[in-house]
């Protein structure tokens, strides 16, 4: 095992997550005006109120203690208190996260099996469906997830009547059907360029010198695709498949709104219109993190498939 | 295209060496070229060209469809959609031209000071960058409109700052194989300033990848701050713009309405395709620029 990729990698991820909840946490200091008129969104708050913030946020004290306290108090699950809805933003949190991540992960499976597959078939064989393929894909790759939601919308759910058009569902069955448009649309340009990545790579792997040679050797078209072609052609599709899956988190915000899910994403909206800071720096934190995580588990899947990544790090 | 031609040369050949560029591109780079221009047109003068006033409703006319005069039909306050896509341009394609600007202009400092400075600077550069990294595009803007308000010029701060590493980390790895090219060392000889060499030969050098990055990425910022918009905290209606058409117009949907947010959806997707075309030309051109 190479332990200081990992342990290199590892730092990275904990500088980035710190970096980041600081940024997260110094945003009511930048915000016009004092940290309460922040977290309180500009509404006039009795002489109480403020001071239990001022207690919770330890507004009297140093600016670097206050951060340490906020950070302390978010590792263990305490993420303030909703100023409008005067609930616990953990709470709050929990009760939407799974909309989120059962949605960013149907539409990764989506990407996963219609991306790569696509693009194999397609890099595979040359022709009119290579040929469709990239042409569609160029211009399902410039397709926001707002447009696709509005034009999936209007096809499946008003003319065709296949699936429903908002909210979320009530049970497995139903969380499927309600989920699959939302799914698609948030998939779907990721998915364009997943395919394209994919076709391109294996187009090339299959071009090289050693492949022809297994051919020459007569090695059967199964164990060339999967061996030889797949092999080397997993790494850069890794990548792009990592990438473009991470992003999705934040996308999904876009998408819960357009179809009226119950999501961290629309929640995250919602509370950045009525200025509740402290739901806005949870959500962001929980979003974030999730980013980074994803990102690194990409790092690392990278690293198994090319030996010469973790390699390269230790001849440094 | 080397670097020694005389100014006066490289200027005509440059409008000489636009035309070849466009005849090269093929049709679908023709296209996308003209549907830039006519986006850039009517982000200039859209506000001349809109045919009727595209702010003050007239709700006795909601969703009246295509008739004499209104090519689009009105939208859901009854206004005239042709003309808040005309006047809508303006916002939505001056955003991302200020994301474009400010990622480009950080990015090229960072990559050009960590190219030319290496060891101890890169490094740091480049650690910070990943760091950076760690906050998608539209998390960021989202989070900078909590705290700043709603309003086009927060998003478009907080995208220039995601976008910066993207950029900052491609013209890096052109910078440092640039750096070490045998001319900048005769410069060096010669006891021109550092300064001088990037700001004359170094960037220039790299100047098609600059171009073909920042293409790219306005297509990227078109989509964000659109969705920003979308969402209710970029453009406030009733401001026009492209992303807040659609979110406005959305309702019409299920009720049998789509043309007003399907026209927003189509100008997006348009110049997106075409900036993505174009972009991807100008990648090709930058690596086979022979060198």
């Amino acid at each position: 095992m190479h332990w200081r990729f990992f342990a290199r990698r590892l730092a990275l991820l904990v500088a980035s997550l710190l970096v980041a909840s600081f940024v997260i946490f110094a945003a009511m200091y930048v915000a016009p005006g004092n940290p309460i008129a922040a977290l309180s969104g500009g509404r006039s708050l009795p002489p109480s109120s403020i001071a239990v913030l001022e207690a919770r946020y330890h507004l009297n004290e140093p600016f670097l203690a206050q951060y340490w306290y906020w950070l302390d108090n978010a590792l263990h699950g305490n993420l303030g208190i909703s100023i409008t809805l005067r609930e616990n933003v953990s709470t709050l949190i929990a009760s939407r996260i799974w909309t989120t991540a059962g949605l960013v992960l149907y539409a990764s499976l989506i990407i996963l099996a219609l991306g790569i597959g696509l693009g194999i078939v397609s890099g595979l064989r040359p022709g009119a469906l290579d040929t469709s393929t990239l042409v569609t894909t160029a211009v399902s790759a410039a397709i926001p997830a707002f447009v696709a939601a509005i034009v999936l919308t209007l096809l499946f759910a008003v003319n065709l009547g296949w699936f429903p058009a908002l909210g979320n569902g009530n049970d497995f069955l139903s969380n499927v059907r309600h989920f699959t448009l939302p799914a698609i649309a948030l998939a779907i340009s990721s998915l364009a360029i997943v395919a394209r990545v994919t076709r391109a790579s294996v187009r090339e792997e299959g071009r090289r010198e050693h492949v022809q040679t297994a051919v020459s050797r007569g090695i059967p078209g199964r164990q060339l695709i999967q061996r030889h072609i797949l092999r080397n052609a997993a790494i850069p599709i890794t990548t792009i498949t990592g990438i473009t899956i991470a992003s999705l988190i934040a996308v999904a915000a876009v998408v819960e709104v357009a179809f009226s899910l119950n999501g961290l994403g629309a929640y995250l909206v919602l509370s950045a219109q009525s200025k509740d800071l402290a739901v806005v720096q949870g959500i962001s934190l929980v979003l974030v993190t999730a980013f980074v995580v994803v990102n690194l588990i990409v790092d690392v899947l990278y690293a198994a498939l090319d030996p010469r990544v973790a390699l390269g790090s230790r001849a440094q | 295209m080397s670097a020694a031609v005389p100014v006066a040369v490289r200027s005509t050949t440059r409008g000489a060496r636009a035309v070849g560029m466009l005849r090269s591109t093929g049709p679908a780079g023709i296209a996308s070229a003209i549907v830039v221009a006519i986006a850039t047109f009517m982000a200039i003068f859209g506000t001349f060209l809109a045919p009727y006033d595209p702010i003050t409703p007239n709700l006795s006319l909601a969703w009246v469809g295509p008739v004499g005069g209104h090519l689009l039909g009105y939208d859901f306050e009854g206004r005239d959609v042709l003309s808040r896509l005309l006047v809508g341009a303006r916002t939505s394609m001056l955003g991302p031209l200020a994301v474009v600007i400010g990622s480009m202009t950080a990015g090229t400092l960072l990559a050009v000071l960590a190219a030319w400075r290496r060891g101890a600077i890169d490094a740091m550069i480049s650690s910070g960058l990943d760091v950076l990294f760690a906050f998608p595009g539209i998390l960021l803007a989202i989070l900078a409109t909590a705290v700043f308000g709603a309003g086009l010029p927060a998003a478009a701060i907080a995208l220039a700052i995601a976008y910066t590493p993207y950029v900052a980390r491609v013209l890096r790895g052109a910078a440092l194989k640039e750096r070490s090219q045998p001319y900048v060392a005769a410069l060096e000889v010669q006891g021109a300033s550092a300064t001088s060499i990037c700001l004359r030969h170094l960037i220039p050098n790299i100047m098609q990848l600059i171009v073909a990055q920042a293409t790219i990425l306005f297509g990227y910022a078109m989509v964000d701050l659109a969705a920003i918009s979308f969402l209710g905290l970029g453009v406030q209606p009733p401001e026009p713009n492209w992303g807040v058409m659609i979110s406005e117009n959305q309702v019409g949907i299920p009720q049998g309405y789509p043309l007003p947010a399907l026209a927003a959806c189509a100008c997006i997707v348009a110049v997106v395709i075409a900036v993505n075309v174009l972009g991807e030309r100008l990648f090709e051109q930058a690596q086979g620029a022979p060198r």
